[in-house]
């Protein structure tokens, strides 16, 4: 299953992405691989994600998980590989895609209020001039009420808490109206409360027919909250419904066998952020 | 008493020339000129809130400073054409193809070697600077070069402006000012958040070169007013004395415009009002003022907003 990385890759080699994810799948990728300097982020993964589920990413840290995401959406370039979304490239899909980044990068001073965040989600329609009107303040304030920060729309971004901002975050990817949605650590250093809340939207969306890739850290939780798991350790290493995927044996192959056996311990793995 | 009131009147002469230059009273040359440092200060104010949300307020810095040897090869190349070497256009030209060249170097040595931003912006910038400084004195030595008078680019000067001068530096601050109004909305986007932009589709990197672009467009028409040392001051100082006031970007835009605007045309009505008063300088203190005054009485986030409410929270019901 695994490709030998000492092996020169031949152009013609056939990529195992599954048949029936290639044009259904909202995201699909194959071979890819992604380096930061010398050492690879990623390799040779291939991947096609389920239609509407909800599939968490799971694997160590430095697995590249968020490099999976970010190199999927073209953040981050790849040396090779394939994306494609519903069967097309991903530059004609954009409009069908959110992407919910890891908090840690954003600058919390700058000038811009809960509602101006959620109003960025629309950037795409409105473009470089058109204004701001009503129906786009009212669609804006719905997915502020959608994640429980309706009362928070004026405030500033840095004097909202860890979890209140995240859930701006994804009331900015709820405006964009799209049918992926991906999430990078969307569960990172937030509260109870937000926990309940984002996993709640992220249900509703599912159920709605759309489909949720989160990378995840916390293992305790995989089971109630996802339907599939995708594991990973820079190579791709399995992806299936939780009730059968979700094994010590393949946690063993992702981990390096490096899990405390008890579930508490195999929570403690988590990734550190 | 005598003596008092003899001392008083110079300074009643300059009070009255200060309210004629502010009115616009000083006759059609200076008035081309104080509207279009005006006009700068708008575009520069506007200008400088993406430079400085994007952090990339040191990079102009070196930018402006890197414009002098364009500005003197410039000078040496119109005189050798048998031109004016001072014609402000052709200046400006030469300052701005050095001035990308100095943003090639900065942006080059920070991705192709190990060197940190910040070295490379201090490499770059004082190795210009000296290219530039080595050029000018040269020029003085050229029998064309002795009234050239390009030492003014360093601190700007209105002083013996054309009209035709004024008029290039307000159609390009006008121009800039629409170009950064058009494309706010994605300049913002990128500095707030570039990985979510690039997700929706948007060229951060050439979004980014825009804004840099932009800055470096003011800078080169900054030149003539307000000098290459402090125009990064006119780029600054309005759009981080405009935060204090506001958590939008979009009213941020509109008091940076406003600072920026009441520094330039302020500045350069002072500066109209005694021979030698430097321009550059005067704009800079004003925008200064202007901060400290933002710095000071902001609500919420000013000093004393903030000492108001740090002592109702020491002492509750106290404040009532």
């Amino acid at each position: 299953m695994k490709i030998d990385s000492t092996r020169p890759k031949a152009q013609s080699q056939v990529i195992p992405v599954r048949a029936d994810a290639a044009p259904t799948s909202p995201l699909a990728i194959s071979g890819l691989t992604v380096s930061y300097g010398d050492s690879p982020a990623l390799r040779d993964v291939s991947i096609g994600f389920h239609p509407g589920a909800m599939t968490a990413i799971i694997g160590p840290n430095g697995a590249g998980k968020s490099t999976l995401l970010k190199s999927a959406l073209g953040i981050v370039a790849p040396l090779s590989g394939r994306v494609t979304c519903w069967g097309k490239p991903l530059a004609r899909q954009r409009h069908r895609i959110a992407y919910v980044p890891q908090r840690a990068a954003i600058d919390w001073e700058f000038p811009a209020r809960a509602l101006d965040v959620v109003l960025m989600g629309m950037y795409r329609e409105l473009g470089l001039l058109r204004r701001v009107r009503a129906p786009h303040l009212a669609r804006a304030m719905s997915c502020l009420a959608r994640v429980g920060m309706e009362d928070f729309a004026d405030r500033q971004i840095g004097r909202l808490s860890g979890g209140q901002q995240q859930r701006v975050f994804l009331a900015r990817a709820l405006a964009q109206g799209a049918d992926l949605y991906m999430l990078d650590e969307p569960l990172a250093g937030v509260d109870a409360a937000t926990e309940r809340a984002i996993i709640a939207v992220l249900k509703e969306i599912v159920a709605e027919g759309g489909t949720v890739i989160a990378v995840h850290h916390d293992l305790a939780t995989v089971p109630g909250y996802f339907d599939r798991v995708f594991l990973m350790n820079v190579s791709a290493i399995t992806e299936g419904p939780v009730a059968t995927t979700f094994s010590r044996e393949n946690l063993d192959l992702a981990y390096g066998g490096r899990l405390a056996l008890d579930p508490a311990g195999a929570a403690g793995a988590r990734d550190a952020h | 008493m005598a003596g008092v009131l003899r001392w008083t009147r110079p300074g009643r002469r300059v009070r009255v020339m200060l309210t004629e230059a502010l009115f616009l009273q000083l006759g059609y040359n200076a008035t081309l000129v104080t509207l279009g440092a005006g006009l700068l200060g708008i575009a520069a104010g506007v200008t400088g809130v993406f430079l400085v949300l994007g952090k990339r307020a040191l990079v102009s810095d070196a930018v402006s400073h890197a414009t002098l040897p364009g500005i003197g090869l410039a000078f040496i190349l119109m005189v050798m054409a048998g031109g004016d070497g001072r014609a402000l256009p052709g200046l400006l030209l030469g300052a701005a193809a050095s001035a990308g060249l100095g943003l090639l170097c900065v942006s080059w040595l920070t991705r192709r070697t190990r060197l940190g931003e910040d070295a490379a912006i201090g490499a770059v910038l004082s190795v210009f600077f000296g290219a530039g400084v080595v050029l000018l004195t040269v020029i003085q030595t050229m029998s064309a070069g002795r009234q050239a008078g390009l030492e003014t680019f360093l601190l700007g000067s209105t002083a013996g402006m054309l009209r035709s001068d004024a008029l290039v530096i307000a159609l390009a601050g006008a121009l800039v000012l629409g170009l950064v109004l058009v494309l706010r909305r994605p300049m913002t986007l990128a500095a707030f958040d570039p990985d979510f932009a690039i997700a929706q589709g948007l060229d951060v990197r050439r979004t980014e070169l825009a804004a840099m672009g932009l800055a470096m467009a003011i800078t080169v028409i900054g030149l003539k007013i307000v000098g290459l040392i402090l125009i990064v001051a006119l780029l600054i100082i309005p759009p981080v004395a405009a935060r204090f006031w506001s958590d939008r970007v979009d009213h941020v835009l509109a008091l940076s415009g406003l600072f920026g605007g009441i520094s330039g045309y302020g500045g350069a009505a002072l500066s109209a009002t005694a021979p030698g008063l430097p321009t550059g300088p005067l704009i800079v203190l004003l925008a200064f003022a202007l901060f400290v005054l933002s710095l000071l009485a902001a609500p919420r986030r000013g000093v004393l907003a903030t000492l108001l409410r740090r002592r109702r929270a020491i002492a509750p019901g106290a404040g009532r």
